[in-house]
């Protein structure tokens, strides 16, 4: 490959990452507030549907993304009601909405499949977008993909260097020294969890108005699982989610280079390599294995390392909180 | 008795009228009579003999991957993987049918058997990826899922191609006696029926009569007490899954030998997620799975029925049944939601 097709496969790795990013930083935030929104993959399809529909409907690409962002963060509500307020198990009633998120899509969008309609167009930055090699990576795509940067950048500073982001990481890591010192936990988990959904409901409509055009049934099925083991590995990080997000693009992108070079292997074993890297990199970031291998490594490096491979999630994740109970004791 | 406990006893039927309001609803959006609508479904699933036995014959391995479920989830275990379960005991059951030859009942026996161990290794495979490394079980047994059916389409579009060639549909159908023997002209065999009523009662029995049941019922209620009582987690862990493992494989196996008599591109087409349904539905309880399960059973196979008579997308079933799941989720506990007196809410808020 010369440069000129080098440059072409890394900025398409940055544009089918995008919509990855922003659902991942959406996820992130919940989780970092101590809930588990499991509904991804059925936020993601429905809001792309919606999303479609209501760009095709109104004329307009933005109307369409507020949709998508609308009903990603109703049906985080639903969640955040049911796990907040009844306490009720959180994987439960995520699978249940995944599900339904995919029947309704389904249903609503039967009368919309495959057909043409909104777009967010081309809008390469002045003068950044001129830079050598870096310019068309990054600077020549679309404002959505200009947003996921930003919102990347954005969810970091919000969750690690400021006031209110701390507030956001003691209702996911000890909810109660963060009750103990003034902090509504439960008001800033519904606050979390609907923000983080209507994220993903704009990731969903990324795909349908940008990235993969059109609505079809299970336009994007199996990303928003994707989205949700992106979040693991990215340790609960926004920007190693991001990475995260970009490295799975690679490695589809890798596989059709690879599909390429080998037509002889069957095309559905580069199928199942997003899946067997997920199951992978699960393994390296959340088990001994890659202690041991930490190990091997000279002892100056090793801290550095185990920061690297290893992660750790926030510590009351997926765990209800009740404010009188723990007051008390 | 008074209106407020009368009100408790209906209680359980809201979520059921809550699902009926949303979804006719919905079919009002989309100028179909309601009336119209759930009379092509109930027609779709009970209208003719032949309905009747294919609504029991989906029942069957719906049912049996529930049951497994039931022994997962009493474990604390979220086997999603039942899927790739499933169709991993498809393919291995194909594999023997196939490939082999045996008299009929040796090789009705070696189909099963092989079934149950292909899915039970498949579980084992997830339930190692936790205990050793780490990985939750959902993440697990998601990208296993996705490998079986990946597998599945290379199988049927590779070495399992029919001669004929090109098609990405399915095998060449399996030799008569490779199959089992079935009611009829429909898709039931007695002795999947047989297997099923077996399985439930396998279940029932271990949850209720066996030591192992109680060792699973400790680890699901309190991992960390359980391990300090000598439970050995990990051990259990992986058996649990794998029984629930081995009830899905024999689900596929009867998928592949007598719903259709060949593999197929989407051989479980989403059964191990209606089962994971059924049995949130059944309220975690092995007796009333059988029921939920037919229950499903007869509104998907209505729904299909539907989208023949009034041309509506046939999710509209999956569609009833996710909210029914999700009503009964969110409020089916009355006590919780403190209109029915107070005392309900106190004995809650000890919990």
């Amino acid at each position: 490959m010369n440069e000129v097709e080098w440059v072409r496969v890394l900025s398409s790795i940055v544009l089918q990452a995008t919509p990855l990013m922003i659902a991942v930083c959406g996820e992130t935030i919940t989780e970092r507030a101590g809930i588990v929104n499991l509904s991804l993959d059925g936020t993601m399809l429905l809001s792309a549907m919606i999303g479609f529909i209501a760009g095709l409907l109104t004329g307009s690409v933005w109307l369409g993304f507020l949709a998508a962002a609308l009903i990603g963060g109703l049906f985080a509500s639903i969640l955040a009601f049911s796990t907040i307020r009844l306490r009720k198990d959180q994987f439960a009633v995520g699978f249940v909405l995944t599900l339904l998120g995919e029947e309704l899509s389904a249903f609503l969008g039967q009368n919309y499949t495959r057909i043409p309609g909104e777009s967010v167009r081309h809008w390469g930055i002045p003068i950044l977008k001129d830079i050598p090699v870096i310019g068309p990576i990054f600077f020549d795509h679309d404002p959505v993909v200009y947003f996921a940067f930003v919102l990347v950048g954005l969810t970091w500073w919000w969750i690690f260097r400021t006031k209110p982001g701390l507030k956001l990481r003691s209702a996911g890591d000890r909810p109660e020294t963060g009750f103990a010192r003034g902090v509504n936990i439960q008001r800033l988990r519904y606050l979390y969890t609907i923000v983080g959904g209507a994220l993903v409901g704009i990731a969903g409509a990324a795909y349908s108005l940008d990235i993969k055009l059109g609505w079809s049934e299970g336009h994007t099925r199996g990303l928003g699982w994707i989205a949700l083991a992106i979040v693991i590995f990215g340790g609960w990080s926004p920007i190693r989610g991001a990475l995260g997000a970009l490295l799975f693009g690679a490695s589809k992108a890798l596989a059709t280079v690879l599909q390429r070079r080998f037509p002889e292997v069957s095309v559905v074993a580069f199928n199942a390599l997003p899946w067997v890297l997920m199951i992978t990199v699960l393994t390296l970031v959340g088990s001994d294995v890659s202690e041991r291998l930490i190990l091997f490594a000279p002892r100056r490096f090793q801290s550095r390392l185990r920061h690297i491979l290893r992660v750790r999630p926030p510590a009351a994740l997926g765990k209800p909180f009740s404010p009188s109970s723990s007051g008390e004791s | 008795m008074t209106g407020r406990a009368w009100l408790r006893r209906l209680w359980p039927l809201a979520p059921v009228l809550g699902a009926l309001v949303i979804t006719s609803g919905l079919l009002l959006l989309f100028g179909v009579s309601p009336f119209e609508g759930f009379g092509a479904l109930l027609q779709g699933a009970f209208g003719t003999e032949a309905k009747v036995l294919s609504v029991a014959a989906f029942w069957v391995p719906l049912t049996l991957a529930a049951a497994g479920l039931v022994v997962a989830f009493t474990a604390g275990l979220w086997n999603i993987g039942v899927e790739g379960q499933i169709v991993m005991g498809a393919v291995a059951s194909s594999w023997l049918a196939l490939r082999f030859d045996a008299p009929r009942p040796i090789l009705l026996v070696a189909e099963i058997l092989v079934a149950m161990a292909a899915g039970a290794l498949w579980a084992g495979v997830v339930a190692i990826f936790k205990t050793r490394g780490g990985v939750h079980e959902i993440f697990g047994g998601l990208a296993l899922n996705n490998i079986a059916i990946i597998f599945t389409n290379y199988l049927i579009s590779g070495p399992w191609q029919p001669p004929e060639g090109g098609t990405f549909r399915g095998t060449v159908p399996f030799p008569e006696k490779a199959l089992f023997p079935l009611l009829g002209v429909s898709r039931l065999s007695p002795l999947s029926i047989a297997l099923t009523l077996g399985a439930l009662a396998a279940v029932y029995f271990i949850l209720r009569g066996t030591y192992w049941g109680l060792k699973l019922d400790a680890l699901g209620r309190n991992p960390k007490s359980a391990f300090l009582l000598g439970v050995s987690s990990e051990r259990e862990m992986i058996l649990a899954m794998m029984f629930c493992g081995a009830l899905a494989g024999l689900g596929g196996s009867v998928r592949v030998l007598s719903w259709f008599d060949s593999l197929r591109q989407s051989i479980s087409g989403g059964i191990g997620f209606l089962a994971l349904l059924v049995v949130m539905l059944a309220l975690f309880r092995v007796v009333l799975v059988p029921f939920v399960a037919f229950f499903f059973s007869a509104v998907l196979s209505g729904s299909i029925s539907l989208q023949l008579r009034t041309q509506l997308h046939s999710s509209l079933g999956g569609i009833l049944t996710s909210v029914m799941v999700l009503l009964v989720l969110l409020f089916g506990d009355y006590r919780q939601l403190g209109i029915f007196g107070s005392r309900g809410g106190k004995a809650l808020a000890d919990e």
